[in-house]
């Protein structure tokens, strides 16, 4: 930000002029607001290490780092210099291999390295472009210049982040950004959009997907932000098809081609069938596919052969041979200990270098000085064993920014991470990118892997910011014609038990609530007879222990109730309901709103991990808010989900679990309740009391309650609205009208309702309420049988397996 | 040697298999000492689509996808191959120059067959592995003597035990219990080969089902069998047979060669549903008399 204890560089001055306005106090409020942006944005970043798992809250340092637009200009033309490189070298090596035949590589730089792909030699992508969007990282030396570490060439990260960092950063200082005239991002991401188009020249309108593992990958979030903001539809492995050797979309409709996937997935597991036999996260095909011609991959499978940080060294020399200039970023000194002579170098030298893997994603780094001398010479002899798989690299002193710690500025090492990527004609960079800075002001190690933070990048732009300008480069997107809805079957069948799962959630919140609102309360006799009652209900649908049936013992009773609220790992609970829940949001996420994220997340959060000494008043409490929260969650779903299969799906899981544990809990109760005590507390389940009271005036009794929750069709909590609800889901589904057996199955159930006369068989006598129990149990049986149709009709993708 | 092949591969499904992939390496290659005059494959039910192509190693392959709902899947290669002894020299240089010789930096054909000196999918490099070749690599030994003293240990002390491993058995497992079929043998030698530095490849093929009178059975027919090459300066690839402690004349059948199983699989596939699935295989290699010419 200043040089050496001189004055403000020129190009930071009007956010330092901001910072300083702010003072310390405004600075951490600023600080306060990054960090509540972030969570309710649910910007994460899922960490797997030791065998655990973490889903952290990404990270974001309020300052961005500022680089003038001189320095960018120079920037620019190295970056785009350095993606024409390695799609040069990666033609080669996948083709004519003349580079090996003029020794400008040795060939145990593709032997050794496990992301040069045999099956993939002799494919030629699109274009004949193998990275389409590459990603560089840099470092700068205290004189300022920049210096390349690494790059990332298989399926890049962070563009994702690096976007919402920046829709963060220019709420959190909208002065500053718009006097320090920052490049924005929006026209690179159109460029991008117009090069994955113009991979598919056998279409006028491109099917693209973002092929994802799925949500346990380390930058999911950035998955689905990318799906969303790019308007591609968010796939896993299993969605895609190969058939007659193209790649298709399972829908709801049928099999949709696919013309482009920008793969996030390594490329070693894209194809069980050639590649990792292991695999559940590809496409069996997909390299066929691709060896005919049929699809174009971003990047290409075997792009990742070029990540390997051995090939640094040649890179000065493939530049001359290949484009005939000069390197324009150099990379940071690296030698190779493949080769003799570099190796005995680094064996030397080992103590000032940092030693890295020399294929990607193989492992950590060992800083030579920070070693004592047992650690050398372990590290030394594992270089000897395999020398082929290390690097030594000269230890660059990384330049600092300064970082908000929460209570002041101090210096952090970073890098910078920026991104290339092909446009219609060549290739753009994005005026911006990743800036990481490390967890502490003296750690040499910067990554998100390791806690450390993220900043925004901005490049100030000579003159005032027009967008206008811009975005006249860019050739339109094609219309698009009226497509079918193509969700993937996965997505419907997600959707399918978030219903469930919400409305399950929901409906044991209230249920619990009804026994703990008389825990709580003040336990007159009438409450006491109730609650009496609640227990030998519960126990029969096995949520309490039959020792506690019909029994008053209030320490025990709410001792059972904070379990089955609270316990992780039970089944069923309120918390584990809530984690299902977040689990199936998390891989239907790129079709809510980030207000129904939002939401979402804070019932996610807000929920009280254990409460070991809850009262029931504190309990209801929690659930009083869960309740508020679902609401809410259902009413965004409500008022903002476009009526298609995918919200019609979630509807029919809503109405079918309603549907389910209605008749579960109404069975229940007349089983164990003869003389009917526990209506009241039945019509509080139901959220029917109101309701009641209005239209009867008096106190419940069966024939009437039971006609309101089961035949009402104007009571949103009655059997008859969720069939009525059902029946209008499944005409509209896809193929209805031909007898499918989910129809048939329906319309009997339907007829079984509407045939039935509750008010009569809620009568007296034996025999009526024998009649009760046995309509009872065919709608229920009913009910899970139409589940089953469902799923089997529109589910049924069952994972490819290797033999 | 005249030999008629037949390669018969069959799967049941538990239930309907919706769609399927395959990938063939069940073509026999064409060879100096190997010349193939017939080739036949029979796919049942008919492929959708079907796609003949030859792999980086240079095996030809046979794509194929089923695409309508079947439980039975009966594939049927056919060959008719004549083979001679590959010739096997009599001085070959000392192990550790060939060592150093398929170790530079430029492309030479010593450096390209290096490539055979890497790991691989199925075949790890390990020091205890490198530790038991040692052994019949003293310094400056021929490495062709080297190598038949290798594959005669392995003969020796591993036992033939069908019943001891299946394809997923990792090498480890095979070097503890010193049991396996001829596939752990050749992965395991191949692996001590890498370990010391030499490269050696994985060959893939069959063996003559019946002995001529007055010769033993060779072990490994009746199904598609496994050795292994080690490179030799100046000559080329000798095949060496871990499983017969013998190196190959005319009673194998070469089909494909790769870094290991992974690279030349008979024949492998990925199927969508199924449920279970049971497999056999039958080999049938005939030697065929020779044609008169009247």
């Amino acid at each position: 930000m200043r040089a050496a204890a001189g004055p403000v560089r020129p190009h930071w001055a009007p956010l330092v002029a901001g910072l300083e306005r702010l003072g310390r106090e405004g600075l951490r409020e600023r600080g306060e607001n990054v960090r509540q942006l972030l969570r309710e944005h649910g910007v994460t970043y899922n960490v797997h290490a030791d065998g655990h798992s973490a889903t952290r809250t990404w990270e974001l340092d309020m300052l961005p780092l500022v680089i003038d637009a001189a320095e960018w200009a120079e920037l620019e033309a190295g970056l785009i210099q350095r993606t024409r490189l390695l799609n040069l070298v990666l033609a080669d090596i996948y083709g004519p291999q003349t580079l090996l035949k003029r020794d400008l590589l040795p060939p145990a730089l593709l032997h050794a390295n496990p992301g040069y792909l045999r099956c993939c030699h002799g494919i030629r992508p699109p274009r004949d472009l193998f990275l389409t969007l590459h990603a560089v990282d840099l470092t700068r030396a205290p004189d300022g210049r920049w210096w390349v570490l690494s790059d990332r060439t298989q399926a890049p990260s962070g563009v994702g982040y690096a976007l919402e960092n920046r829709s963060i950063l220019s709420r959190i200082l909208p002065d500053e950004f718009r006097e320090s005239h920052v490049q924005q991002l929006g026209n690179f991401f159109e460029r991008r959009k117009a090069g994955l188009r113009s991979l598919a020249p056998w279409t006028s309108a491109p099917h693209i997907v973002l092929l994802t593992p799925g949500p346990y990958a380390e930058t999911y979030f950035e998955h689905t932000y990318l799906a969303r903001h790019l308007g591609y539809q968010l796939v896993e492995g299993n969605d895609l098809t190969v058939r007659d050797r193209r790649v298709f979309l399972k829908t709801l409709e049928g099999l949709q081609p696919v013309d482009v996937i920008i793969r996030r997935v390594d490329d070693t597991w894209c194809d069980p069938l050639e590649m990792r036999s292991d695999s559940i996260l590809g496409i069996p095909g997909l390299v066929e596919a691709a060896r005919a011609g049929n699809v174009a991959i971003s990047n290409a499978l075997g792009a990742g052969a070029v990540e390997t940080t051995a090939l640094l060294a040649f890179l000065p020399a493939l530049a001359r041979h290949l484009l005939d200039q000069k390197l324009l970023i150099p990379n940071v000194a690296t030698w190779w200990a493949g080769q003799e002579k570099e190796r005995n170098y680094s064996l030397g030298a080992l103590k000032s270098l940092v030693v890295k893997k020399a294929f990607a994603g193989q492992g950590e780094l060992a800083f030579g000085e920070r070693l004592d001398s047992t650690a050398l010479q372990e590290l030394a002899s594992a270089i000897r064993a395999n020398p082929h798989a290390f690097v030594g690299q000269e230890r660059v002193a990384l330049s600092t920014a300064p970082a908000w710690n929460g209570y002041r500025l101090e210096p952090r090492p970073l890098i910078l991470r920026c991104f290339i990527c092909a446009t219609t004609d060549g290739f753009a960079v994005m005026p911006g990118g990743l800036t990481r800075v490390s967890a502490a002001p003296d750690s040499p190690i910067v990554s998100s892997r390791y806690g450390g933070g993220s900043k925004d990048t901005w490049v100030r732009s000579s003159a005032p910011v027009d967008e206008s300008a811009q975005a006249e480069m860019i050739p339109p997107a094609p219309r698009q014609e009226r497509v079918p809805s193509q969700v993937p079957s996965r997505v419907v069948e997600n959707l399918f038990w978030l219903g469930r799962y919400t409305e399950r959630l929901e409906d044991n919140t209230r249920l619990l609530r009804t026994v703990l609102s008389r825990l709580a309360g003040e336990g007159g006799p009438a409450e006491r007879g109730e609650l009496a009652a609640l227990t030998r209900w519960f126990a029969h649908l096995q949520l309490l222990p039959p020792r506690l049936a019909g029994r008053l013992d209030e320490q025990q009773l709410t001792s059972e109730i904070r379990e089955l609220v609270f316990e992780r790992n039970r089944a069923g609970t309120i918390r584990d309901m809530i984690g299902r829940m977040g689990f199936l949001i998390a891989s239907v996420r790129d079709r809510l709103s980030g207000d129904t994220w939002r939401i979402v997340n804070q019932l996610q959060t807000e929920f009280p991990a254990s409460m070991s000494r809850a009262t029931p008043g504190a309990i209801l409490q929690a659930l009083h808010r869960l309740i508020f929260q679902l609401a809410a969650f259902n009413g965004m779903e409500m008022e903002n989900m476009t009526r298609g299969h995918a919200w019609r799906f979630l509807d029919m899981g809503r109405r079918l679990e309603r549907a389910i544990n209605l008749l579960a809990n109404v069975r229940a109760m007349l089983s164990t309740d003869p003389e009917s005590t526990a209506l009241g507390p039945l019509l509080e389940y139901t959220d029917s009391t109101m309701t009641y009271r209005r239209r009867y005036l008096a106190r419940p009794e069966l024939p009437t309650t039971l006609a309101l929750l089961i035949t009402d069709e104007t009571n949103p909590r009655s059997l008859s609205f969720q069939f009525k609800a059902l029946g209008r889901h499944l005409k509209e589904l896809p193929g209805a009208g031909e007898a499918k057996p989910e129809e048939i199955q329906f319309d009997d159930l339907n007829a079984l309702l509407t045939n039935t006369d509750i008010r009569e068989l809620a009568g007296e006598g034996e025999l009526t309420r024998r009649r009760l129990e046995t309509a009872l149990k065919q709608l229920l049986d009913g009910c899970w049988e139409l589940s089953n149709l469902l799923s089997a009709s529109y589910f049924s993708h069952v994972p490819a397996r290797v033999s | 040697m005249l030999y008629q092949v037949t390669h018969r591969t069959t799967y049941r499904y538990g239930s309907d298999v919706a769609v399927s992939h395959h990938l063939a390496h069940l073509h026999p290659r064409e060879l100096p000492s190997q010349r193939v005059s017939g080739y036949s494959l029979a796919v049942d039910p008919i492929p959708v689509v079907e796609d003949e192509g030859v792999d980086y190693f240079g095996n030809r392959t046979s794509y194929f996808s089923i695409g309508s709902p079947h439980d039975r899947l009966i594939v049927t290669a056919r060959s008719e191959v004549r083979v001679s002894a590959a010739p096997v020299p009599e001085r070959t240089p000392p192990w550790q120059e060939v060592r150093d010789r398929c170790a530079s930096d430029r492309l030479t054909e010593d450096s390209a067959a290096g490539e055979f000196r890497f790991d691989s999918p199925y075949i790890t490099r390990k020091p205890v592995y490198g530790d038991y070749a040692a052994a019949s690599f003293p310094k400056d030994r021929p490495l062709l003597e080297g190598a038949r003293d290798f594959i005669t240990r392995i003969f020796r002390d591993f036992k033939f035990d069908p019943r001891a491993t299946t394809v997923a058995t990792p090498l480890d497992e095979v070097f503890k219990k010193r049991r396996g079929v001829c596939q752990d043998f050749a992965h395991f030698a191949i692996a001590g080969l890498r370990s010391i530095g030499l490269p050696a490849r994985y060959v893939s093929g069959y063996l003559e089902t019946l002995p001529p009178p007055g010769k033993a059975r060779l072990v490994g027919a009746d199904a598609s069998h496994a050795w292994l090459a080690v490179w030799c300066p100046g000559h080329g690839w000798i095949d060496a047979d871990p499983t017969n402690n013998l190196l190959p004349s005319d009673r194998h059948i070469t089909l494909a060669w790769g870094r290991d199983f992974s690279d030349v699989s008979p024949l492998r596939g990925v199927v969508v549903g199924g449920g279970g699935s049971s497999l056999a295989v039958s080999v049938d290699v005939a030697r065929q008399p020779e044609q008169i010419t009247i």
